[in-house]
């Protein structure tokens, strides 16, 4: 027979064993839900299984000549120079923001050539890239 | 010339570094009673020399010294003189030196003042601390010596990347370095303590005081760089779940709940394992977020430039680190007894902790899990900010009733408080939120619930200092004005996130746009020149359609020569009830300008709520013992 002090530790050890399953299971189904892809514009050309509906990340290079400014938003074409990505945006630009400079928009796909952006990611500094774009253009220059 | 100056000192520390462990060590073999003299001198030598080596550094850019590769490259003359002096430590060289600096001045401050502890134990802490130091010396001088020199000598410098040129981020660093850095002195006072066996009640009675100013300016510098980023990146927020952000989280949580748990093994000699866990992990973590930043692993606001070989010998460092703490906690651990009732202060201290270490956890998985997943399989990700809100916010709502209940417990045992008083708070929560909720607009179930919370804590708050009034004593003041503010923090974010009113829209100078009752008429644009900027200052004029009150809001786009760089300064009118802010930028010289407008209510009452939980900490070193 086991005394009430074991029992009330094995209780105490099982229901944080529990708790601690439980949390780590919600945290990681949320984490699953909010994370954000990170995707060139030629993969999202070649990938079939893409969520529309799903927030993600686009990066490449702004594309000289294509930046459009209307009253409405501003436009721009996003580009990995092997396919391109328009896209369509309302709210101030970062600083570094502009034609042949490094972009990440952040938003939604409307189909496969046009994208939503509610956010637009450019760095402080002007020699910075960012490393997913700096790999991309690495490997469409060779 | 202050090359060789700089290089010297650093070098008489290191040297002083050596044989401060050396006699200590020797000392610590003697059976007198009182700590050798020497010592003593030594490590006033050695701080002294670490401020020194710091001034010849500011000297340097305060002249602008070129033949110092560091402030070539990053100051310049034209810069205004309070930017030079804060220019020293806006770098990763100079930064480094102000690290060593706190460690060091900590070092000896805990040497002197914790006089009445046990000598092996202050000899202990004084050798692990200068184990660090070494460590940081090691670094500086292999790998980010500030004091390199450059021929031939430069005429003119880079300069300060401008988004650095403002007075809340020249505070901030030194703020957040005592807050971070001061972390060292119990990491090293927790292996001593391991080492020598010096546990229990004494050992938290040495470290009290030197946890409490760390968690004091740890507080106040996260705040500092938020407000920073409300007024500077334009984004219109003011925590954006950055990885840098998060990287000051993880040691801020840890600090929270070693700050709580160690009262308890002050009054009740217990769970000292735990404190000793919390002591090593909340430095532990802050070199850990450092290297982050640093090594540039994490993309983030703050760039400085990265550079591999700097991750590779943090990492380095810091596993070393890791593994001594870990393999001497294990070697020296003592099976305690706990022996916790449920309706007891201790247990809900402990609460505290879980919740600290959930929030840890959490805002860790979501800041590691990319890494991990490019790693392991080269998809890039990145966590937004939904994460870390779905996942924490709830956990607020019990967090916030059991803070406010919790203090009510006394120790080891107490009757049950569960009275009609709280039943009779928790109903005026629910009527105000209903008030609230009836007369302002709707929102969601979870958004109810923290609005009850936070109210309830506040009501419980305002009832406790009401209390203390009455009794006239000033025992829990700090605590009480700590958790009013973080009661009032959640409570105005909360009213602040569902009554905001943004929007983002293009405007050429003249044109009008309404919003709402909002009228906002972009009448003219000027250019003004200043010392290093040129700035392009819109005029907007702000007419509120309901009482046709008229503002002018003057957003600026700054052009820095040197370096060439655009910075965007938000116009913000902060009022009691509400903050308008409106940023402006332009892209390739277009006519049209892109403007962010918001109207943000209760601003500034974010930033008072959240200094007031810094208060506390503040008020709290103030008092004398025994009065927590």
């Amino acid at each position: 027979m086991l005394t009430k002090k074991v029992k009330n530790r094995i209780l105490f050890l099982t229901s944080v064993f529990l708790l601690s399953v439980v949390s780590v299971f919600f945290i990681i189904k949320s984490l699953n839900n909010n994370i954000l892809y990170f995707s060139s514009p030629t993969e999202i050309n070649q990938r079939e299984d893409i969520l529309f509906e799903k927030a993600m990340r686009v990066g490449g290079m702004v594309k000289k000549g294509s930046i459009i400014i209307s009253q409405k938003d501003i436009q721009f074409i996003i580009t990995d120079f092997e396919n391109e990505i328009l896209v369509s945006y309302t709210g101030t630009v970062p600083n570094l923001f502009g034609e042949e400079k490094g972009v990440v928009a952040e938003g939604k796909l409307s189909d496969k050539n046009f994208f939503t952006a509610d956010r637009i990611l450019a760095k402080h500094d002007e020699n910075y890239m960012p490393p997913e774009i700096k790999e991309i253009i690495e490997k469409n220059a060779k | 010339m202050l090359s060789n100056i700089g290089i010297g000192l650093v070098t008489l520390i290191l040297i002083l570094s050596f044989l401060i462990i050396y006699t200590a060590s020797l000392d610590l073999k003697t059976s007198r009673q009182s700590i050798e003299k020497s010592i003593y001198k030594l490590s006033l030598f050695q701080t002294t020399f670490t401020v020194l080596s710091f001034f010849t550094l500011i000297i340097g850019f305060m002249n602008s010294d070129f033949s110092l590769i560091n402030v070539y490259e990053n100051s310049h003359t034209t810069k205004p003189f309070f930017y030079k002096i804060a220019g020293t430590w806006g770098n990763h060289e100079g930064s480094l030196l102000l690290w060593i600096n706190i460690l060091v001045i900590f070092s000896y401050l805990f040497l002197v003042f914790n006089y009445n502890h046990e000598k092996k134990f202050r000899l202990y802490t004084l050798i692990f601390q200068n184990i660090l130091i070494l460590g940081f010396l090691f670094f500086l001088l292999l790998n980010s010596n500030p004091f390199n020199s450059i021929y031939p000598i430069p005429l003119e410098g880079l300069g300060l990347n401008p988004i650095l040129q403002d007075p809340a981020l020249a505070i901030h660093p030194p703020l957040l370095y005592v807050g971070f850095v001061g972390c060292s002195i119990y990491f090293s006072a927790a292996m001593a303590s391991l080492v020598s066996g010096y546990d229990g009640k004494l050992f938290a009675q040495s470290i009290k005081t030197w946890v409490k100013i760390s968690w004091c300016f740890q507080t106040l510098g996260i705040i500092v760089g938020s407000i920073w980023a409300y007024y500077e990146l334009g984004w219109g927020g003011f925590w954006f779940w950055d990885p840098v952000e998060n990287a000051s989280l993880l040691p801020w949580f840890a600090i929270t709940a070693l700050m709580h748990s160690l009262v308890v093994l002050e009054k009740r000699n217990t769970l000292y394992s735990w404190v000793i866990i919390l002591c090593l992990s909340t430095f532990i973590l802050s070199v850990t977020g450092t290297f982050l930043v640093r090594s540039g692993i994490l993309n983030s606001v703050h760039t400085f430039a990265s550079d591999p070989a700097r991750g590779i010998y943090i990492l380095v460092f810091l596993s070393l680190m890791i593994f001594s703490a870990l393999s001497i906690f294990f070697l020296k651990y003592k099976k305690e007894n706990y022996n916790f009732n449920l309706k007891s202060r201790e247990t809900f201290i402990l609460a505290n902790n879980w919740f600290m270490a959930f929030f840890l956890i959490t805002v860790l998985i979501g800041m590691l899990y990319p890494i991990f997943l490019d790693v392991l399989t080269n998809k890039k990700i990145s966590v937004g900010p939904p994460f870390f809100n779905i996942v924490i916010i709830p956990l607020v709502v019990p967090f916030m009733f059991l803070m406010a209940i919790g203090p009510k417990f006394g120790w080891i045992k107490s009757q049950n408080k569960i009275n009609y008083k709280i039943l009779f708070l928790i109903l005026g929560a629910i009527v105000i939120n209903l008030f609230i909720f009836y007369f302002f607009g709707n929102y969601s179930l979870l958004s109810n619930a923290i609005f009850i919370a936070a109210i309830f804590l506040i009501l419980h708050s305002f009832l406790d200092a009401r209390k203390l009034i009455n009794d006239k004593n000033k025992t829990g003041l700090p605590r009480i004005i700590s958790h009013l503010g973080f009661g009032l923090l959640v409570f105005f974010i909360g009213i602040n996130h569902q009554f905001s009113l943004e929007e983002d829209f293009n405007l050429k100078v003249g044109e009008i746009k309404q919003i709402n009752s909002y009228k906002i008429n972009f009448e003219n644009i000027r250019i003004k020149e200043s010392k290093n900027y040129k700035a392009i200052i819109g005029n907007f004029k702000l007419t509120n359609l309901k009482n046709n009150l008229v503002q002018y809001l003057n957003p600026e786009i700054r052009i820095y020569s040197n370096p060439e760089t655009l910075t965007y300064e938000a116009a913000i009118k902060t009022k009691i009830t509400s903050d308008f802010y409106l940023t402006m930028s332009n892209v390739s010289r277009s006519d049209y300008y892109n403007i962010k407008f918001q109207n943000k209510p209760f601003m500034i009452w974010i930033w008072i709520s959240a200094l007031m939980i810094a208060l506390g900490g503040f008020i709290r070193l103030t008092l004398k013992k025994n009065e927590y």
